[in-house]
């Protein structure tokens, strides 16, 4: 509402609030004059007659109801007291939703902070053989990662599977609780504009074959020279990736983007942009280091050395 | 007969009154389609066109605007002629309405489940429709209070009052809401951004329940109670009081959508108090009502159409009752997102404004063809068919809606979430089941009257409505 610069307009609307509740106490204090008829009297029709038969009663407001119309509104007037609700009165208990939510975060720190506090020091080997730990990892997981990840840390198209041994940034535990904390920002350009559809197909031939699959050797051989000029600064001569920045091992037959020709050729043509984002300012170190162990718990093969 | 005075517009009522029933059906079964999508999402058979997102606008649309819509114009264009005395004060005006508004449900119908749509609930259809209903509305808008200006009784009745505020109210709801820059033919930008533009939207739809769903069928429910049951309404006074304060304490109360977010705190603080005030006006129509039948109650026993009327009203009395229950803040912390908000909707949109449209048809219909009805055990049946829906759709949403507001508040002892989102998901898989079956029950009961009328009507030559002298004038 940054565009209502002027203080008026909180006065325009708090004057219109408060008129508001007066007309309303008006009409049911004037509509509600006089004293109920005695109860054996017969209540007279107002004496108008619409197609044929149609006619009003003019009984009195029942009484129950008239109570619980001004409980209501006296509630509403107590608390537009209390709290914020004329635009240009803050209320005297002096709440807002920003306060109210920082004394919740504040109150779950304080409570849960020790727990936390307890694995904070321990190095994250030992971590991963705590089943405490192991299971506030899990726990953290399933909230957080696995819209992306999937229930089961696979994964799917466009995101990682964390089961696999396989990682584009590297897979110590401390690689781990790096890309969680400060998360990873993954750019291949688009190809198609210097290579021309000729160029994609060649290379995207020989990506393939580097996998070891059946490929035209004659058009891999081609993609080979272009892929030497162009891709190999990042992937690698031999398509085994660089985890530095992040970039794919292509020879290991496991496709982050897809691994039909067709999405090897629409991640060449169009280039992929993947982000993860950082979890450090938003989870705190604390949490972040559990979830860390918990992800590193995960990988298949636990004597490889990384 | 002292004088000849006419006759009423009668086709035009005939004409909304059939295709009341027609977009019922349609409406329902694409409801129905979509609930049984919920308990398994394989039905929407990986076509785009059927997916939920889309059709999921296409039944609100088709319910609220298609079924109720049809259903006011009919009853408003024949209660303020039998009111006033007085024909529709243009016929050819009346008939562009008629057609028009038929256009807007067809072009909502092809344009949904294409996935065009301006993404504002109850405001998907894009600009060039928008158009059209701006046309069509300002047409019944001269058309009712056209035919007001030529009553021949002075006094207004008051479920006129009703459609009129309903008239004027929507036309202001809609243009506002709706104010967009176009970019192409199906393509548009709304005039106003970020939270401005989410508190303009909750302005609009909650008075679209509030005008649209409650004031239009309260005039409905003004002319059709006191005449099914051939009693005087209750109160003239509450109608006053009830009427002024529920138009006027209505339009504040959009912010409640809004509870907990970037709305400044005085917005919401205010749609809430404004909210729970409306409790009272809101109850104001459902006492004039049901008192209305006071010292002939028995006639519930025999009369199954004023039954409909009647538990209509109940059931708006417990949905306006639960309303400003939810909008307080720390209730709606609870409710909000879940599915607790559906089952309320639907308490009114079925219990209410479905089961007064449905009474008032079995009234009108018949009367309109000049017969009496085929059979009134189907009405019956009916009856008991759709209470037993209703009731199946909204306990088991209100169950369903409390325990995944629980489940997502769970949290362990080391402050982490219990459940997962996906694992509430699968826990409301029966409720859905039952929810289903709770609208497939409904929808088989407007099956039933569909046939019911057709018998009774099909073959008749349409009633002629002479237009009596007013009683006590001249």
């Amino acid at each position: 509402m940054s565009d209502f610069t002027s203080g008026l307009w909180a006065w325009f609307i708090g004057i219109a609030t408060l008129l508001s509740f007066i007309a309303i106490l008006w009409l049911l204090i004037w509509m509600s004059r006089g004293k109920p008829p005695p109860p054996a009297e017969q209540v007279q029709t107002m004496g108008h007659v619409w197609d044929g038969d149609l006619q009003e009663y003019n009984n009195p407001l029942p009484r129950w109801w008239l109570y619980m119309f001004y409980i209501t509104v006296a509630y509403g007037a107590v608390y537009l007291v209390l709290y914020p609700g004329l635009a240009m009165f803050g209320g005297v208990l002096g709440w807002t939703e920003h306060s109210q939510y920082d004394a919740e975060v504040q109150a779950a720190n304080d409570r849960y902070r020790p727990i936390y506090d307890r694995f904070r020091q321990v190095p994250l080997a030992e971590l991963v053989n705590d089943p405490e730990a192991v299971k506030i990892g899990e726990r953290l997981f399933s909230t957080y990662c696995t819209t992306c990840h999937g229930s089961d840390a696979r994964g799917v198209r466009g995101f990682p599977n964390l089961r696999d041994n396989d990682w584009l940034y590297g897979g110590t535990a401390e690689d781990i609780e790096h890309t969680i904390l400060n998360g990873r920002q993954g750019a291949m350009p688009g190809w198609e504009p210097i290579l021309g559809y000729e160029g994609l197909f060649q290379v995207s031939e020989y990506v393939q074959g580097l996998s070891g699959r059946a490929v035209d050797s004659r058009v891999a051989a081609k993609g080979r020279d272009i892929y030497r000029q162009n891709c190999a600064v990042c992937h690698g001569d031999e398509g085994q990736g660089n985890q530095q920045v992040g970039a794919p091992n292509l020879a290991d037959n496991i496709w982050l983007h897809g691994g039909s020709q067709k999405r090897i050729q629409e991640t060449i043509a169009g280039g992929r942009n993947s982000r993860m984002p950082p979890h450090g300012e938003f989870l705190g170190e604390a949490r972040v280091h559990l979830l860390a162990a918990y992800v590193f718990g995960l990988r298949v093969d636990k004597d490889i050395d990384y | 007969m002292a004088e000849n005075l006419g006759h009423y517009n009668h086709k035009v009522v005939r004409q909304f009154a059939v295709m009341t029933i027609v977009w019922g059906i349609v409406g329902m079964a694409v409801g129905v389609l979509i609930a049984a999508q919920l308990a398994w999402p394989a039905l929407n058979f990986d076509v785009p066109w059927l997916t939920y997102g889309r059709l999921r606008p296409l039944h609100t649309n088709a319910v609220i605007f298609a079924f109720g819509g049809s259903a006011l114009f009919a009853t408003s264009y024949f209660v303020v002629q039998r009111t006033c005395h007085a024909r529709l004060c243009n016929d050819a005006v009346a008939a562009f309405t008629f057609w028009g508004w038929q256009l807007v449900i067809l072009a909502a119908a092809i344009t949904l489940p294409l996935g065009l749509t301006q993404g504002k609930e109850y405001a998907e259809l894009e600009w060039p429709i928008d158009l059209l209903i701006t046309a069509v509305w300002l047409a019944y808008t001269y058309v009712f209070f056209g035919t007001i200006a030529q009553r021949r009784i002075r006094h207004i009745y008051v479920a006129n009052w009703f459609y009129g505020a309903f008239i004027i109210t929507v036309a202001l709801l809609h243009v506002v809401n709706s104010a967009a820059v176009p970019v192409g033919m199906f393509k548009s930008y709304s005039l106003y951004a970020g939270v401005q533009d989410a508190m303009v939207q909750w302005w609009y739809g909650h008075n679209a329940v509030g005008f649209f769903l409650t004031a239009g069928f309260l005039g409905m429910m003004y002319y059709f109670v006191p005449k099914q049951a051939e009693r005087p309404i209750y109160s003239y006074r509450l109608s006053v009081v009830h009427f002024w304060a529920l138009i006027f304490v209505y339009i504040w109360a959009g912010p409640h959508h809004l509870h907990y977010t970037a709305l400044p705190d005085w917005a919401q603080s205010l749609g809430m108090v404004m909210s729970l005030i409306l409790l009272a006006p809101s109850w104001g129509g459902m006492i004039n009502g049901i008192m209305t039948l006071s010292g002939a109650w028995e006639k519930l026993r025999t009369d199954p159409v004023l039954r409909f009327l009647i538990v209509s009203l109940s059931f708006y009395g417990m949905s306006t009752f639960e309303g400003p229950m939810m909008s307080i803040k720390t209730v709606n912390a609870l409710s909000h997102y879940t599915d607790w908000t559906i089952g309320h909707v639907h308490s009114g949109a079925l219990g209410w404004v479905a089961l007064v449209s449905i009474g008032t048809m079995y009234y009108l219909l018949p009367r309109l063809y000049g017969r009496e009805i085929h059979s009134k055990p189907l009405i019956e049946a009916h009856f008991w068919i759709a209470t037993l829906g209703i009731v199946l759709y909204i306990t088991s949403m209100w169950v369903a809606g409390i325990m995944q507001g629980l489940m997502w508040r769970a949290v362990n002892p080391d402050g982490t979430l219990i459940y997962s989102f996906v694992e509430s998901v699968q826990a409301m898989h029966p409720f859905y089941v039952i929810r289903l079956a709770g609208g497939v029950l409904f929808f088989t009961g407007m099956l039933i009257m569909a046939y019911n009328l057709w018998k009774t009507c099909v073959g008749a030559q349409p009633a002629a409505g002479p237009i009596p002298a007013p009683a006590g004038a001249l």
